[in-house]
């Protein structure tokens, strides 16, 4: 199993008391696996990724990641993952705003120490002659395709994406959401992708739902 | 209504304590380094002033002898009974303590009614004050240092310091001459007079002294200090201007909200206004205080420069009128109108529901880059203006032009400076960091635009004191060639010295001077006799080649840098000197630290054309210790021990006034540096809160947040660095400036130009150290920022 | 005695600025030389300066008319102090007052020069008295030029005595008090007087009878004297009287002075036979001056009103007193001069 998620607990600050956001979740991802992750906003869709991305730490539980578990890694640790072998891609402000789109690209690729072809990349993601331009003179559709690019020029094992398409409107959100997916497949990288758009998570090859911090189906 | 909003807006501050004190700091220190430099200044134009005032008489024309002898009682009685209302004047120094003494001789029965000299004397001191033993006064500062005349010195209010006012009879003794220096000129003369110049043709009006005077000698320090003033003014406005900046930026959400809930934007300006001003106000008290400390830190070193440097008193205690007071806060609040009308205007045109955008803020366009350098352009074509004006405040104008021009130009050669480096960066972490600090450069370009200016006074004006210490040095050397310098007390003893010093030394030189005036300036002439040592050792500009053997026939006449410059003469000019004679030039020698001119001649002709020349100076050539010879003549030849001075005496005195000269500059350009690394640090405190959606990608790409820390740090520091490397070209320019320009015009002497790199490392260290020390908390802060705190950038509407 | 020497000894008294110079005079006068009532007047030594005394004055009034009937008055003295006993001219101070009294207004100067130099002095014969420019000499005393300016005036006058020389008091010795300080005292009275003013106006050339007054002592004032009222008239039958009221503290008076006959022949007034009694002030100076006076001598069967012919003659000098020419009415009438001090 590449991703095996133990009764993974989290709890914030509430005003009189903690308030648990995840309670017990435990699931898996498989290698190459599509995974969809649904649920209201507000279900703890986000805190899950980011978790697992070792963004956030848990307050109980375990994410073992081939074999290792990534809440037992100090911080140097848990980068050098996110570095190397699992790829974020958030609902926006992916991108490096001082960097070029080019730059963009291949930045986490350089990071992880994989060769990456930036011009390949805007071939297979649509971004042909933008190559040269800034996140800002970007689309968010655009910028949300260079995030999904850069994600997985550095050939991670897994990719979490946390609403890539949240920002978007329908159509182009369906074009980006379908061209991850793809591209996922492509390279046989696991994917692990939150929304809340049932006919979008129709589209991976399993379907969990979280609702109210547990995992129901 | 009123009180709620500024409730809401005084909130800001009650969340972010450290900015209020950034704000103030800024502020207090711009006003504090102003107000100080210009109680210095204020003080010593008083003294200037009151001394100017006793000395002429409030600005009376006087009557001298043109060839500066004294002029005889007897000529004194013949124009006083030809009709002229003129009253005599001794002027003249004593030894005392700690320096000399002026001693002021008036008359008080003919001094001009409603004179300062005439109305600093009490009518009850003016019998006891009469004759050759009547009372002495001075002030009670300058009473403690003349020790040895007991009782008949008293003390009194109102009388310029550094100054001993006698009767003209008391004075003439003390000073030892026989005869008075000048006559005043009283503005109201009666109807009818004989013409002067049948009655004593040898003389001649003169303009009064006045404060201008010593005000012209002194200038050039007093412009060297208010620059240092401004300078740190402006770069304390940097910080303010941060600060308001950010301060009205962040709370643009509140401002969107009360303008939401009804207040208009000229009412929420008006609070703003009245915000700042209360700032201003503490601000400006706080700088008034430290201006009041700094001034009084340093006026002891200014007071004891002037005084070594020009004989001008300066009281060493500090006495300011509310003027200064007032003027310390009406300049705060200036600096923060400056500094916040950007702000306040953005304020009033702010749209009601315009979003917060405060990386929008802190990053200025290309454009305003543009505007930018187009305003550098014309500051350099202002200094060339300057620089063709010529004169002095044409070399200010150079001065300050070229340093604001630099200064604007700074954000974008920084810019295309880092694009170079960028390009040969490898990795990706290197190729983000250099694009990221190109990013940042406009939020931080008014901090290294403060940084640029502090360090290149630094590197300018260090120079410039350190080519004047290795050129001054190296000239005493050179200039002070007798091993003791002998002062006698009666010139009858002339014989019994030479005949003393014969096989006690090698040679006696006699040093002997008159002070005239030399071509409607004043100036001293002196006489030097025939000596290898002279042709071996003085050091001369401009000669001609066979000056020495002229000199040794008794003819030509050297004479010093100053005049040499003022008039415009050179070796083979024709010198038209006092008693209507005319020698020639043959040679040029730099006189360093000396603010008149000075005609050196053979001593033969000396005697033979200035009978009352001062000939109690003398010069002894010693093979080996001087201290036996020195004892010798005190003990057994009876000179006082204070009429021999051995040439290290001489050369420590030298090299301490002028280490005390620069010492004032030295505190104030390290102060310059500290508010610019204050500049820095509240310019980083400033992004660091921006930042994070520059900063939260890298670091879900997989860079540690202590990382990113690391590399905010070595991004000052680098700036920094770039900043100082131009900084170097910059300095040096303005130490060009200084010394070619403002110093000649100013003293009338050139300096020739010595680089010192091993100053510049040390400055250097020095800068970067400031860059990193100002770096460190933000980055500390960055280093431990919770995740969460990042993670929001991607999960909530901004 | 004189009552300019007075009006300067008292003003002395009351200022620091002269207390150890000019005054001082009512304290004491030791080592200095003394009036000796057995005195007699050596001429023309005695118009030179006795040094050993420690005051002494040269003090010309005159009532001038001009052409077109304007009267003018005009003073010229000068004051001898000695800083210390023993005459060294080192020691002396000399000081001179100059003044014209004119329709415009009253123009004044004053100088002060150190002994020992020939910025100032006096010699007997031939005689010669100076102060910087000004000048008062003559072949001899009954024979002077005079001359002195200032800022906005000059004077350039020839004055010829017609008479002799009067001894003031007994034989020229003058009391001044009950308790007999003294002075040494001798008048001219019968110069005629023709010379040039030199006003703003321009030229005035001018004629009229000029009066002077030759006095020395060491402490002629009791210490508790605080002023006086000095008059020197000229009556038009060629009579002239010299009186004067020392004021003292108390509110009392001792008034005497000297009846001359056209001749020269004197008459010294006792101390009550002349009656001094002010009618009119005049605010001049920030003070009220007495410019209107009334004065009887029932021996005489003399009763005038002295009337000053510029209320506002005003000497602002270091030591100020009122100085000017006054009209005569009434069973005497003429001109002359009136002084008075300490007001």
């Amino acid at each position: 199993m590449l991703l095996d998620v133990r009764n993974v607990v989290k709890r914030f600050p509430g005003s009189d008391q903690p308030v648990t956001v995840l309670d017990g979740v435990s699931m898996s991802v498989a290698a190459g696996e599509t995974v969809a992750l649904t649920g209201e906003s507000g279900s703890g869709k986000s805190t899950l990724l980011h978790i697992i991305g070792g963004l956030e730490p848990c307050d109980e539980g375990a994410v073992i990641f081939e074999g290792t578990d990534l809440t037992g890694l100090d911080d140097a640790g848990r980068a050098s993952v996110r570095r190397s072998n699992i790829s974020v891609v958030f609902q926006q402000f992916n991108l490096i705003p001082s960097l070029t789109i080019e730059q963009n690209l291949t930045f986490q690729a350089q990071l992880a120490g994989v060769q990456a072809s930036a011009d390949d990349l805007a071939q297979s993601l649509g971004l042909q002659g933008q190559l040269r331009k800034y996140p800002e003179e970007l689309s968010g559709g655009q910028q949300q395709r260079v995030a999904i690019g850069r994600a997985l020029a550095a050939a991670p094992k897994l990719v979490l994406a946390d609403e890539p398409t949240g920002n978007l409107d329908e159509t182009t959100g369906s074009a980006v959401f379908e061209l991850l997916v793809a591209q996922a497949r492509d390279r046989a990288t696991g994917l692990l992708i939150a929304t809340h758009s049932e006919r979008l998570a129709g589209l991976a090859d399993r379907r969990l739902h979280l609702s109210h911090g547990r995992l129901t189906g | 209504m009123t009180w709620a909003v500024i409730r809401a807006l005084l909130s800001h501050w009650r969340r972010r304590p450290f900015q209020l004190v950034t704000l103030l700091l800024g502020l207090s220190l711009a006003t504090g380094l102003w107000s100080g430099v210009q109680a210095i200044n204020a003080e010593a134009r008083k003294s200037y002033g009151e001394a100017a005032d006793i000395l002429g008489g409030g600005g009376l024309t006087e009557l001298v002898r043109q060839d500066g002898a004294p002029i005889l009682p007897q000529t004194f009685v013949a124009i006083r009974r030809g009709g002229w209302l003129v009253s005599p004047v001794v002027d003249g120094w004593i030894e005392a303590d700690r320096g000399r003494v002026r001693v002021l001789g008036v008359d008080p029965f003919s001094m001009p009614a409603g004179t300062p000299a005439a109305m600093a004397i009490a009518p009850q001191d003016l019998t006891t004050m009469l004759g050759r033993n009547g009372v002495l006064m001075a002030d009670p500062v300058t009473a403690t240092r003349l020790t040895g005349l007991g009782e008949r010195l008293q003390t009194g209010e109102g009388i310029a310091p550094g100054l001993l006012l006698a009767d003209i009879e008391a004075a003439a003794e003390l000073v030892g001459q026989v005869g008075y220096d000048r006559l005043l000129l009283d503005p109201k003369q009666p109807l009818r007079q004989t013409p002067l110049n049948e009655i004593a043709p040898e003389l001649q009006r003169r303009a009064p002294e006045t404060a201008e005077d010593l005000g012209r000698l002194t200038d050039s320090f007093h412009l060297n200090l208010t620059a240092f003033g401004l300078l740190s003014f402006a770069v304390g406005l940097f910080i303010v201007n941060g600060s308001v900046g950010l301060a009205f930026e962040q709370r643009r959400p509140v401002f969107r909200t009360l303008r939401a809930l009804g207040v208009t934007a000229r009412r929420l300006v008006w609070l703003l206004t009245l915000e700042l001003l209360a700032i201003a106000l503490v601000a400006g008290v706080i700088g008034i205080f430290m201006g009041y400390l700094i001034a009084a830190a340093l006026l002891p070193d200014v007071a004891a420069t002037l005084r070594g440097l020009y004989g001008a008193s300066v009281d060493g205690a500090l006495t300011l009128s509310p003027l200064w007071w007032l003027s310390g806060i009406a300049i705060a609040c200036l600096g923060t109108a400056l500094a916040a009308a950007s702000g306040l205007i953005r304020v009033a045109r702010m749209p009601l529901l315009a979003p917060a955008k405060p990386r929008a803020w802190a990053m200025a366009t290309g454009s305003a880059m543009r505007w930018q350098l187009a305003l550098a352009g014309h500051s350099l074509v202002v200094a060339l203006i300057g620089f063709a004006f010529g004169e002095l405040i044409g070399g200010f104008i150079l001065l300050g032009g070229f340093l604001i021009a630099a200064a604007l130009a700074l954000p974008s050669v920084l810019a295309v400076l880092i694009v170079a480096v960028a390009r040969l960066a490898k990795g990706p972490v290197a190729t983000w960091f250099w694009a990221d600090t190109r990013q940042q450069l406009p939020g931080l370009s008014l901090a290294l635009m403060a940084l640029l200016l502090a360090l290149s006074a630094n590197i300018g004006v260090g120079t410039m004191v350190a080519s004047f210490r290795t050129t001054f040095t190296g000239w005493l050397d050179q200039r002070l060639v007798s091993d003791l310098y002998v002062t006698l007390e009666n010139t009858a003893d002339t014989p019994a010295l030479m005949a003393f010093l014969e096989t006690r030394s090698e040679a006696v030189l006699p040093i002997w001077h008159v002070d005239a005036e030399v071509l409607g300036g004043p100036a001293e002439i002196y006489g030097v006799v025939d000596h290898p040592i002279y042709s071996e050792n003085w050091p001369l500009l401009a000669a001609n080649p066979d000056v020495w053997e002229q000199i040794a026939v008794g003819e030509g006449a050297l004479i010093n840098e100053q005049l040499s410059r003022r008039e415009g003469l050179a070796p083979g000019d024709p010198l038209l000197l006092p008693g209507g004679w005319e020698t020639t030039v043959t040679g040029v020698y730099s006189d360093y630290g000396n603010p008149i001119g000075q005609v050196v001649i053979p001593l033969p002709v000396l005697i033979d054309r200035y009978p009352q020349a001062d000939k109690t100076d003398f010069g002894v050539l010693v093979d080996g210790d001087t201290e036996p010879l020195k004892r010798a003549l005190s003990e057994d030849f009876g000179l006082p021990v204070e009429n021999l001075v051995d040439q290290a005496a001489l050369k420590a005195f030298s090299l301490s006034i002028f280490e005390r000269t620069f010492a004032v500059t030295g505190a104030l350009n390290i102060l310059t540096l500290a508010v610019a690394g204050i500049a820095i640090l509240t310019s980083l405190l400033t992004l660091a809160s921006m930042r994070l959606p520059q900063l939260a990608p890298v670091w879900a790409l997989g860079i540690t947040r202590k990382t990113l820390g690391r590399i905010e740090l070595i991004r000052a520091v680098v700036l920094a660095g770039f900043t100082f490397v131009l900084a170097v070209p910059v300095g040096l320019g303005l130490a060009w400036v200084l010394l070619a320009i403002i110093n000649v015009e100013a003293f009338g002497w050139r300096l020739p130009m010595h680089l010192f790199p091993r100053d510049w490392l040390w400055l250097a260290v020095l800068s970067l150290a400031a860059a990193g020390l100002a770096s460190l908390w933000p980055a500390r802060q960055l280093a431990k920022r919770p995740p969460a705190d990042l993670m929001r950038v991607f999960t909530h509407e901004r | 005695m004189n009552a300019r020497a007075l009006s300067l000894i008292l003003v002395c008294l009351a200022l620091p600025l002269w207390a150890q110079g000019f005054a001082g005079l009512g304290q004491t006068a030791k080592d200095y030389a003394l009036p000796d009532p057995d005195f007699r007047f050596s001429f023309p030594g005695d118009h030179g300066p006795h040094p050993d005394f420690r005051i002494e004055w040269w003090y010309v009034t005159a009532n001038l008319t001009a052409a077109d009937g304007t009267p003018y008055g005009v003073q010229w003295t000068l004051f001898r102090n000695a800083l210390n006993p023993g005459g060294a001219p080192g020691d002396q101070v000399w000081m001179g007052h100059a003044a014209v009294s004119t329709p415009e207004g009253h123009l004044y100067s004053e100088r002060l020069a150190r002994g020992g130099t020939e910025q100032s002095g006096v010699t007997a014969n031939p005689f010669s008295a100076h102060i910087d420019e000004w000048m008062m000499t003559g072949p001899d005393l009954s024979e002077i030029a005079v001359t002195a300016q200032g800022h906005e005036f000059r004077y350039d006058l020839r004055m010829s005595a017609t008479g002799p020389f009067v001894p003031q008091g007994k034989a020229g010795h003058s009391v001044k008090s009950e308790a007999g300080q003294a002075s040494h005292y001798y008048s001219q009275p019968f110069y005629e007087v023709t010379g040039t003013l030199e006003l703003s106006s321009g030229k005035v050339e001018v004629t009229g009878q000029a009066w002077l007054d030759r006095e020395w002592s060491s402490q002629p004032l009791t210490d508790t004297q605080t002023g006086w009222d000095w008059v020197s008239l000229h009556f038009e039958g060629g009579d002239k009287l010299m009186g004067y009221r020392l004021r003292d503290n108390d509110g009392s008076a001792y008034t005497v002075g000297t009846w001359i006959a056209a001749d020269g022949t004197p008459t010294p007034l006792e101390n009550g036979e002349l009656m001094m009694r002010p009618v009119e002030e005049t605010r001049v100076a920030g003070r009220d001056v007495p410019t209107v006076w009334d004065i009887s001598l029932p021996a005489r069967d003399m009763s005038i009103r002295v009337a000053a012919v510029y209320p506002e003659s005003w000497m602002g000098t270091r030591i100020p007193y009122w100085e000017g020419p006054v009209t005569v009415e009434g069973s005497h009438p003429g001109q002359g001069y009136l002084e008075m001090s300490g007001y």
